[in-house]
């Protein structure tokens, strides 16, 4: 199979199970199981973040989205799901409403898009050598990119003072 | 391995994302739609960046999806304890006071 690649059978690999796992995680009736395959779809990213040579953010997917969002995920079902005192049941079933208004828009927005992408003339030249990205990184966020990094750090103050006021317990 | 291929797999996850944040009246499942909508986004933005000479500006872009979405994520999970308390559950649809 000289017309097939490794490169390419890893990508098709790597990006349908990102996809079947998105598939879980929208039709999904168990909470629990939608939490789980947002971790499947966050791997697969990061696995597509390594093949597209981006190792700083692949990095930064998984400690953060994985280790820090999918965790704030699991403590908030933990936390918010009703436990029946009478018989310890857990109310953890993903009502859904009907959904044929949102498989049509869905599919509008799909066609739209899929097809502005496959009607677009892509200006692309490819990559040389791997070159370690993250001093290239560092250097852009503290010359070009410095006040959206100092925006960011304050907006993360902000969240965590915000955050402590709207969760915490009333004092009478 | 062409950029379209990558974008296709963006808008795939972006449009599932869009779905699960339609059809869900759990305000867990929402955010977890809205987590798969910027979890594409800064897909594309990598991947543009990628086929761009390394182009490091996509990178940069990227992480600050994921810091804002971290961010984001707090501040809803924060607002959900409180619906929490308040309602004593979190199904949107059980969450209108508005009079009729």
């Amino acid at each position: 199979m000289n017309f097939l690649e490794i490169k390419t059978v890893i990508f098709l690999a790597i990006s349908l199970l990102t996809v079947f796992f998105g598939c879980v995680v929208a039709f999904s009736k168990n909470l629990v199981r939608s939490a789980f395959a947002l971790l499947g779809v966050f791997a697969g990213v990061f696995g597509l973040y390594v093949l597209l040579s981006a190792d700083f953010v692949a990095i930064i997917q998984l400690v953060i989205y994985i280790g820090g969002i999918l965790v704030l995920i699991l403590f908030a079902i933990m936390l918010t799901s009703k436990i029946e005192a009478s018989s310890g049941k857990k109310f953890l079933v993903n009502k859904a409403v009907e959904p044929l208004p949102a498989i049509v828009g869905t599919l509008i927005v799909g066609a739209l898009i899929v097809g502005a992408i496959l009607r677009t003339r892509w200006q692309t030249f490819g990559a040389e050598r791997f070159a370690a990205t993250t001093s290239a990184i560092g250097n852009k966020l503290l010359r070009e990119y410095l006040l959206p990094f100092e925006l960011v750090s304050l907006i993360l103050v902000l969240v965590l003072v915000g955050a402590i006021v709207l969760a915490r317990r009333e004092v009478k | 391995m062409q950029v379209e291929f990558f974008i296709i797999v963006g808008a795939a996850l972006f449009l599932l994302g869009l779905y699960t944040c339609l059809t869900r009246t759990n305000a867990i499942a929402i955010l977890m739609g809205i987590e798969l909508i910027l979890n594409s986004a800064a897909l594309n933005f990598v991947a543009f960046s990628h086929f761009r000479q390394n182009n490091i500006s996509g990178h940069i872009m990227a992480l600050f999806i994921i810091v804002l979405a971290a961010a984001e994520a707090v501040v809803a999970f924060a607002i959900l304890l409180a619906i929490y308390k308040r309602f004593n559950g979190i199904d949107t649809q059980k969450t209108v006071t508005l009079k009729e």
